[in-house]
């Protein structure tokens, strides 16, 4: 039970090698009016989303770095590249991809995880989604999983109706920033009654370096129907900074059920701002599950707008900050309709170093009558240089409610670790053991297979070994 | 005889700087129950702890042996592995971790292969039933919610599954009704073998009825005053540590005044 100082050992990111640059188009790096139109222009997109684009840059312009959370005083949006297309056009079997960048999928697991227990997959490498697949069946029923931008040229009424009424641009900064120069993600739309019992996944790449990744997801379960998207990303260890700042807007109509689980892997060089809100109405279901493993700094805080009676919202967080990493995540959960419920769970596990923070928001709007909310944060300090703070937010307006509040930061205890060592495992595994177990009620909810690569990055993030 | 399984040579531990053991020797050897019989604060449990290599509890001299070889500065994981095995008054809980992946993993470590599947889990059924134990439990997280009984039970169910050389069992009576003593017993007396050598902790004479010890230590202040054969265990229980401790005291200070 020895602990030693922090050492940053980025040998244990298995994610972190990258391929040779053989763009058709890299903007140079800089936010501009032209870099913005030049985007647009590439896509030949309709005036509006244009327009849209255009204002989204003058808020972003506008709008002050955000100082109450973690510290973003090093990014130089001066050196990010805005866009970078990787193809001219993308493949809807991998042979249509090029050779190299699916070499790169292929080393992340995608192709073999799609044969084994996708129903449709998408995969975007830098600006662009270079891959996408959809069961026929799937397809039969109505089911549309593609890119945004195709959804933009395909299915421009379905995307106008939704597009930015979840998080407009105005949020705030980077979800301006987003909305001005967003490319890729996925569009999902499940017409009523539909179940797609098995995931849809996207996996999100960023290979340049200064590189900014702007995917927008927009996913839409119509009344009744049933949906799990599950998404990843890994990125190239560099020297220099690079930018993720995704939207994703999730709208459940009535009765439906919209499960939307993450599993963030970047390497440690990347900001990772991200945007994420759901709008539940009557009897609706949504489900964020939201697991952040890498970056530099993560600022996420995945939330549900319960707008419709006896509407649910479930968010399950998990954070690991080793070295060098601050993960400022949470959940936010908005009361406005009755009998609405919701529980934000957050695990956070901090090491080496590193710094977890949990930010929550519960509120209850007056006439949401018999409201029930529960929130638990738990935080594992594994060792005397990490650190752990909690910020809860709770504003009830309403007086009929439930609420039950509980946050609770726990340091590895030597009595554990001293029990499963006596077991002859270890000192590391039995750490792992500890571990795992402290995220099991996270992991119990992943397919198998993510399950399994869940425990294992764990593993990986706690063994110090390089390779 | 052979050579003792477990042998114990002068051993002093102290715990954040407090001396608790002032020179214990002990001697296992194989086929042997040992009961450690003593007051509340003799250092019973910090023997036990002592043994298994806990890293508050720090030897400042002497030396524990197992099979013959020291392991006096050896961490609890490389102890287990050689062989020693410590049922805990106190098991701690592990939520999250099922006592089946403990106990799978554990005997992966132990046995330093990963044991088949079926055979694993015959065994684990096997001693499940002999223990009374709803095979359920395996699925349950380790400690975490169990009743103190059910702690105890699941302390001796490992030792069983893991089938080590040595076991050390720190009170795993104290806190069991007379039926779930019984069990217990039987399932120690199952696992005692001609092989193997137990070190029975314990503040009451009661375990001695089910499980025989052929050689009783008690043990005050640090040290053992006492070993002798089970006569030793219904002495006390006849007079109380204090009958005892007076004795010893008495015997000491004659010696001292020759």
């Amino acid at each position: 039970m020895t602990t030693t100082r922090p050492q940053i050992d980025l040998g244990t990111y298995k994610y972190g090698f990258r391929d040779e640059e053989r763009y058709v188009y890299k903007a140079k790096p800089g936010l501009s009016r032209r870099v913005v139109e030049e985007i647009s222009d590439i896509k030949g997109e309709p005036q509006w989303m244009r327009e849209f684009r255009l204002r989204a840059l003058e808020i972003f312009l506008q709008k002050p770095m955000p100082t109450w959370g973690a510290d973003l005083s090093a990014i130089d949006f001066n050196q990010i590249h805005y866009y970078v297309k990787p193809v001219e056009r993308q493949g809807h079997t991998w042979d249509e991809v090029p050779e190299y960048i699916k070499r790169t999928f292929e080393r992340l697991g995608i192709p073999e995880a799609e044969r084994k227990f996708l129903a449709g997959v998408g995969a975007q490498y830098e600006s662009e989604v270079v891959y996408h697949s959809l069961r026929e069946d799937l397809k039969k029923k109505g089911v549309i999983f593609v890119d945004t931008d195709t959804a933009v040229r395909e299915y421009p009424d379905l995307v106008r109706r939704f597009f930015g009424t979840v998080i407009p641009p105005a949020d705030n900064k980077f979800a301006a920033l987003n909305s001005a120069v967003w490319s890729g993600g996925s569009f999902i739309y499940v017409p009523p009654g539909v179940r797609v019992e098995i995931p849809l996944q996207a996996y999100f790449r960023i290979n340049a370096e200064a590189m900014g990744q702007f995917e927008r997801t927009l996913i839409i379960a119509d009344e009744g129907s049933f949906v799990h998207y599950v998404e990843g990303c890994t990125a190239p260890v560099y020297s220099r900074d690079s930018l993720h700042s995704a939207v994703v807007e999730l709208v459940a109509m009535r009765g439906a059920r919209l499960r939307y689980t993450t599993i963030q892997n970047w390497s440690l060089n990347v900001y990772n701002l991200v945007t994420k809100r759901a709008v539940a109405y009557e009897e609706a279901v949504v489900e964020w599950i939201d697991a952040n493993l890498g970056s530099k700094v993560t600022m996420k805080y995945p939330s549900v707008f319960l707008m419709g009676k006896g509407a649910r919202g479930d968010i399950l967080s998990v954070a690991f900050a080793n070295t060098g990493q601050h993960q400022d995540a949470g959940g936010k959960a908005i009361h406005a309709a009755p009998y609405t419920s919701s529980t934000i769970i957050s695990k956070s596990i901090s090491k080496g170093g590193g710094r977890t923070s949990y930010r929550g928001l519960l509120k209850i709007y007056e006439g949401a009558k018999g409201a029930k909310s529960m929130v638990r944060c738990d935080a594992l300090i594994l060792d005397p240089f990490s650190r752990s703070d909690t910020y809860p937010s709770i504003e009830v307006e309403e007086e009929d409610v439930s609420i039950g509040h509980e946050a609770v930061v726990a340091k590895i205890s030597e009595e554990q670790l001293f029990y499963l060592m006596s077991r002859g495992l270890p000192e590391t595994e039995a750490m792992a053991m500890v571990v795992n177990g402290f995220i099991e009620p996270f992991v119990k909810t992943l397919p198998m297979e993510y399950a399994v690569e869940m425990n294992r990055l764990i593993e990986l993030q706690l063994s110090g070994a390089v390779g | 005889m052979g050579i003792p399984l477990l042998q114990v040579e002068g051993l002093r531990v102290a715990v954040e700087g407090k001396e608790i053991l002032r020179g214990v020797d002990l001697a296992l050897y194989p086929g042997q129950v040992h009961a450690l019989m003593g007051p509340n604060g003799s250092g019973k449990s910090t023997l036990a702890y002592a043994l298994m290599g806990h890293p508050k509890y720090r030897v400042t001299g002497g030396r524990i042996l197992l099979k013959g070889e020291e392991i006096t500065t050896a961490t609890p994981d490389e102890r287990a592995r050689k062989g020693l095995f410590l049922a805990f008054q106190y098991p701690v809980a592990i939520p999250g971790v099922s006592m089946l992946n403990l106990l799978r993993t554990a005997a992966k470590a132990i046995q330093g292969q990963e044991a088949p599947a079926v055979q694993l889990r015959r065994r684990l059924r096997q001693q499940a039933s002999l223990l009374q134990m709803d095979e359920a439990f395996l699925q349950r997280y380790v400690n975490d919610g169990f009743s103190g009984g059910e702690k105890k039970r699941a302390e001796v169910f490992q030792m069983t599954v893991l089938q080590p050389a040595v076991a050390v069992l720190d009170e795993t009576d104290s806190g069991l009704d007379i039926d779930a003593l019984r069990v217990v017993a039987g399932a120690i007396n199952a696992f005692a073998s001609p092989t193997n050598a137990i070190l029975l902790i314990t503040h009451y004479q009661r375990i001695l009825r089910y499980v025989r010890p052929h050689v009783v230590h008690v043990l005050v202040d640090g040290r053992i005053v006492r070993s002798g054969g089970p006569e030793v265990a219904e002495d006390l229980e006849a007079r109380g540590y204090q009958g005892v401790l007076e004795e010893v005291r008495r015997q000491e200070s004659m010696k001292g005044g020759e």
